[in-house]
Formats: C-alpha cells, sequence, structure tokens
C-alpha cells in the first residue's frame, strides 16, 4: 500500500470498487427481480426479455394478495405470534441469564453445562417429538402453542449470550444499591436491565426475526386456515402448477420489507449479535 | 447439617473452608431468589427442548402411531436398522454431505474475498455491507420461490437468457427437472444467501488487526499476496475456523430450499437428511423412522463439528500480536 506509487494505488483502489459494486449487485439483483415481477401486473409467464426494473407500475398484485381474505389475516398472526415471541425470549433469557451471572445456587453448573451442551444441537431435529408434544398437550393448531415452541428454541443460546454480558457488569454498581437496601428484583429492573438494553436489543431483533420467518413448525402446527401465518399464505399462493409469480411475490415482498427495516433501522444489534455468537440470520 | 457437625468433627472442618467463603460473600438475597430468575425459562426449556429430546429417542423405538385408536407397539432397534438399509437414506446424506461442502467453501471464499476488499476500502464501507447481509436476512421461503423463478426453464427465465447472452448455454436449460442442474440452483442459493454473513464475521476479524503490523510488512516488502497468506490468515485463524463449523452445522441442517425447490426429486436424487426425515414423518407417518432418522442426523452434525475441533483445534486461537 505504502510501497505504490500514488497513481497505481489509485488504479487498485478503483478495481477493488468495481469488484464490490459487481458483488453487491449480485446481492441485490435477485431482489430486485422480485420487487420488480411483483409491481409488474399478473406474471404466469415470464416476460421476455426479462426486466430488472419493471416498464411501468401497477399495485394489482397486492390488491389482489390483500384481497384475498386470509392474507391480512396472516399478516397480522405473524405479527403477534414474533411480538409474543420476542417478549417472551427477552423475558426469559433475561431473567434466567442474570440468574446465573449474579447468584448462587444448587447444581448451577450442572445446570449451566446441560444448556451449553444443548446448544449444539440443532432445533429442526426435534421437529417430530415437538409435534407429537404439542398435539397431545392440544396445542395444535393454536397460536400461542406456537409461541412456546418458538421461545423455547434459542432459549440456551441468548442464556448464554446474555449471561457473559451480565457477568461482565462491574459488580459496584449493585453494591452500593445492596447498600441502599435495594433488593434484588429492583437491583435487576432498575440497574442492570437498562445497562444490558444493547443485548437485549440484539436478542430481540433475532428472535422477532425468528418468529415471522419461521416456516415448518408453523406448516405442521397449524392446518386451521384462519391461523395460517405469512410464510404459510405465501406458499399457498404459489400453485402447483400454474403460479401467477407477480402474486406470489407481491406476497414475498409484502413479509420481506419489514425485516429489512428492522435490519437496517437496527444494524448495529443484528452486527452484534453476528459477531459475538454463533447467530444467524 | 447444624446437628451433623457436632457428630462428626471431620465432616465439621471439612466443610468449614466453605462456610467461610460462605460468610465473607454473604448473600444479601433470600435463598429462593436465585430460583425466581432462573425457573421460568429454565421450565420452558426443560418442556419444549429437553424433554422432546428424550422423548424422542423413546419414539425411535416404536412402531409409532399418531392416529388415534391405534397403538404404537415396541420394535427396539428395528427403525435404526430400517433407517441404514434403505438407500433413500444414503443418498440423502452423501447429498447432504456434498451440499455442506460446497456450500460452505463456497460462502467462505467468497465471504473472505469480500471482507478483504471491504477492508481496503475508504469509503462506502458500511453500505457494502449492509448490501451483502440483505439475502441473509430474506427469510428461506421466499428465497426459495425467489430462486425458483431465476431458474424457470424457457428463454424468460432470469438466468437463462443471461447465460444465453453471454454464451455459456447455447439454448435454455430446464435446470429443475434434472438433477444435476437442480443441485446447481440450489447451491447458488446456499451461496448467495450465506455469503454475507461469513463476509460480516471475517470483516469484523479483519478490522480488529492492527494497521501498524500492514504497514511493517509493508515496509520489509512483503506483496500484497504475501501479506494475506502469512499475516492476515494466520492472524484471523480462529475466525476461520469458527465460521467453518458455524456453517458446515448450518449446510447439515439444509432443509426447505430443496423442500421447497425440487421436493427431494426427481426420484429422490435431489433428496436430503431432512426432506427424507420430513417426507417419511409428515408424508408416510413414520414417525418412529423419523426419530431414528433425527436422532442418527444430531449425532453426525455433533460428530462433524467435533471432528473438525480436533483437526483445526489446535489453532484454535487467532494469533496473538
Amino acid at each position: 500500500m505504502i510501497a505504490t506509487s500514488g497513481s497505481q494505488n489509485r488504479g487498485v483502489n478503483i478495481a477493488i470498487f468495481l469488484v464490490l459494486c459487481a458483488g453487491a449487485f449480485i446481492a441485490v439483483a435477485p431482489l430486485l427481480y422480485m420487487a420488480s415481477t411483483a409491481l409488474q401486473g399478473v406474471a404466469f409467464v415470464q416476460p421476455f426479455p426479462p426486466r430488472l426494473l419493471p416498464e411501468s407500475i401497477t399495485f394489482e398484485n397486492f390488491e389482489q394478495a390483500f384481497a384475498s381474505r386470509n392474507f391480512g389475516r396472516a399478516m397480522l398472526n405473524s405479527a403477534l405470534v414474533a411480538i409474543a415471541t420476542t417478549v417472551m425470549v427477552t423475558t426469559l433469557a433475561a431473567t434466567t441469564a442474570y440468574g446465573f451471572a449474579r447468584f448462587e445456587f444448587r447444581a448451577k453448573k450442572l445446570i449451566f453445562a446441560v444448556l451449553m451442551v444443548m446448544i449444539m444441537i440443532p432445533g429442526v431435529v426435534l421437529l417430530i417429538p415437538q409435534f407429537i408434544l404439542a398435539k397431545n398437550l392440544g396445542l395444535l393448531n393454536s397460536l400461542p402453542g406456537l409461541v412456546l415452541v418458538y421461545s423455547a428454541g434459542p432459549l440456551a443460546f441468548n442464556t448464554f449470550l446474555l449471561r457473559g454480558f451480565f457477568e461482565n457488569l462491574p459488580r459496584e454498581l449493585e453494591e452500593s444499591a445492596i447498600i441502599d437496601g435495594a433488593n434484588p428484583f429492583t437491583i435487576f429492573w432498575r440497574i442492570m436491565l437498562p445497562l444490558a438494553a444493547p443485548a437485549i436489543s440484539t436478542v430481540a431483533v433475532f428472535s422477532f426475526l425468528g418468529a415471522w420467518d419461521e416456516y415448518l413448525l408453523a406448516l405442521n402446527f397449524l392446518t386451521d386456515e384462519s391461523l395460517r401465518t405469512l410464510p404459510i399464505a405465501i406458499a399457498n399462493f404459489r400453485g402447483q402448477h400454474s403460479s401467477n409469480w407477480g402474486l406470489v411475490f407481491a406476497g414475498s415482498l409484502t413479509a420481506v420489507i419489514p425485516t429489512i427495516l428492522l435490519f437496517v433501522f437496527f444494524q448495529r444489534y443484528f452486527i452484534q449479535g453476528i459477531t459475538t455468537g454463533s447467530v444467524r440470520g | 447439617m447444624i446437628s451433623n457437625s457436632i457428630q462428626q468433627p471431620r465432616a465439621a472442618t471439612s466443610s468449614a473452608p466453605q462456610q467461610r467463603t460462605a460468610d465473607r460473600a454473604k448473600p444479601y438475597y433470600r435463598p429462593y431468589v436465585p430460583y425466581l430468575f432462573i425457573i421460568p425459562g429454565l421450565a420452558l426449556y426443560l418442556l419444549w427442548s429437553v424433554y422432546p429430546l428424550v422423548y424422542q429417542l423413546y419414539i425411535s423405538f416404536f412402531d409409532w402411531r399418531i392416529i388415534p385408536g391405534q397403538t404404537s407397539t415396541f420394535v427396539g432397534l428395528a427403525n435404526y436398522q430400517a433407517v441404514f438399509a434403505d438407500r433413500t437414506f444414503w443418498m440423502a446424506m452423501s447429498n447432504t454431505a456434498v451440499y455442506a461442502i460446497v456450500t460452505v467453501a463456497g460462502q467462505m471464499i467468497i465471504g473472505l474475498t469480500l471482507a478483504l476488499l471491504v477492508n481496503r476500502v475508504t469509503i462506502a464501507k458500511r453500505l457494502f455491507r449492509t448490501i451483502y447481509y440483505l439475502p441473509v436476512v430474506t427469510s428461506w421461503v421466499v428465497v426459495s420461490f425467489l430462486f425458483i423463478y431465476l431458474f424457470s426453464p424457457g428463454d424468460g427465465g432470469l438466468i437463462n437468457y443471461v447465460l444465453v447472452k453471454l454464451g455459456v448455454i447455447a439454448e435454455p436449460v430446464s435446470w429443475l427437472a434434472n438433477s444435476n442442474t437442480a443441485w446447481i440452483a440450489i447451491y447458488s442459493l446456499g451461496i448467495w444467501k450465506g455469503m454475507g454473513w461469513a463476509m460480516v464475521i471475517f470483516l469484523a476479524a479483519l478490522q480488529g488487526i492492527p494497521t501498524e503490523l500492514y504497514e511493517a510488512a509493508a515496509i520489509d516488502g512483503a506483496t500484497e499476496w504475501q501479506r494475506i497468506r502469512y499475516m492476515t490468515i494466520p492472524l484471523i485463524r480462529r475466525t476461520i475456523f469458527f465460521v467453518l463449523i458455524a456453517l458446515m452445522i448450518g449446510g447439515f441442517q439444509v432443509f426447505i430450499s430443496v423442500l421447497l425447490i425440487t421436493g427431494g426429486g426427481p426420484l429422490h436424487r435431489t433428496e436430503v437428511a431432512l426432506t427424507h426425515m420430513f417426507d417419511e414423518a409428515f408424508g408416510d407417518l413414520h414417525f418412529g423412522y423419523g426419530a431414528a432418522l433425527s436422532y442418527i442426523l444430531a449425532v453426525v452434525i455433533v460428530l462433524v463439528s467435533l471432528a473438525q475441533a480436533r483437526l483445526f483445534g489446535r489453532g484454535d486461537q487467532n494469533l496473538e500480536y
């Protein structure tokens, strides 16, 4: 960098910049193509030549999507499930993590070790027993039932993440509060939780996204049409033989835009989560 | 405990140091308080993760009947024997392994290259990072449909159109009708969706390397390639290892893309472990078989991660600077 002359350096930098632009194009082109197809109107056959930007914009696919009775409902269901899951995961992971970080109790190390081993087991291999358990408990076809399963899955990892965060907070903070006579709940709620807000936000964005996008459990747990979530509704737009791709992608775009906005606005927390642990979006 | 220590002086002496520590760090909370914090979370986790893991082992020993009125019969290891005797299982497992290897290699090479390049530019760093990450936050269901559409047969499919224009292929290809070409679509989706994730982690690791090191190497006359090969790569060894394991674990769980793009067809040729499990359990209601298969897959995933940890484990640290 230093050894090369100035003009050569600039040439290299421009080349790198162009390569990165080409990469960025590959990353977004499929998404642009999806948006363009959704905005182009009914598309049972693909227009030739394909267009990355629509010739004219029409919202008829979106109108059709929302006119179908269950789509708006599916969106509402997804929003409810995702919000409830986020509240459950953040609350339970924060309290459990704080318990492990700041208190002493019997078998603490053993319980934590079990949680750490469980992190290695991928959730999707538990699909069968979770389904049978939900069936036996009468929790199939129930959104609260789905929220319970969604909340349990990421709990071990998020507890691990937040425990590390709580452990690194200085002890002096709570010591002075103890001298002032504060009880453990006040200390947790008034002092520790606000300090952990960035880490908890990280947990929250990933929990929300996970529940909003989840497909398999929803597919098997919910048979009642009025309970279906967004990914199921989108899959239903794709008929087996003749799909109106414009409609499929109008539904898809409706589901994807909130997640992209979430990512763009809360990027800090995403990057923090990705780089501190094995969270995958 | 008190009466115990009076009767048995030896026990009392052995517990004395503990007693002293307890006195020094005298808890300011009542003994039940920790449980109020941990029990709600642990109870939920126990019911929906730990118990299912044990319950699944139980199910795997039965010819499990889900339909009310039918009784499940204990069959011992018959489900496991059936899995190992099943040709589709072996095909699915080898497909899964190849998928993992191809997509992990692709994601790591592209992710690392992009990270090295983004680390070099001075403008639009964050913008590039944001754009490369967009496919990662897009749901698997949506991108699977999107790739079916991109790889549409006929000259209207975007991939066909571009490749014909570039002269790579002479005629439009029916990508998803044939397993070899269907894999290309499935692999590209896996790589395209995951490269941004690898890139973000690599970039964070690269940004942690002090710039003085590069300056020293440049003064010593090291070429760009030498610097990457002998300095950067060893410095971020631990990160590379972490990304490798995380992506491998993810690769073995490939599921929704295959389920929606080919459904494992034609003739099970694109079957992967989880689509096979899903078909057997939720399609044919062979829950015992599916449970056995899930267990085997879980063991394989854990073994692959442990094997990698052993193979590369000695370098389980980024080099110190």
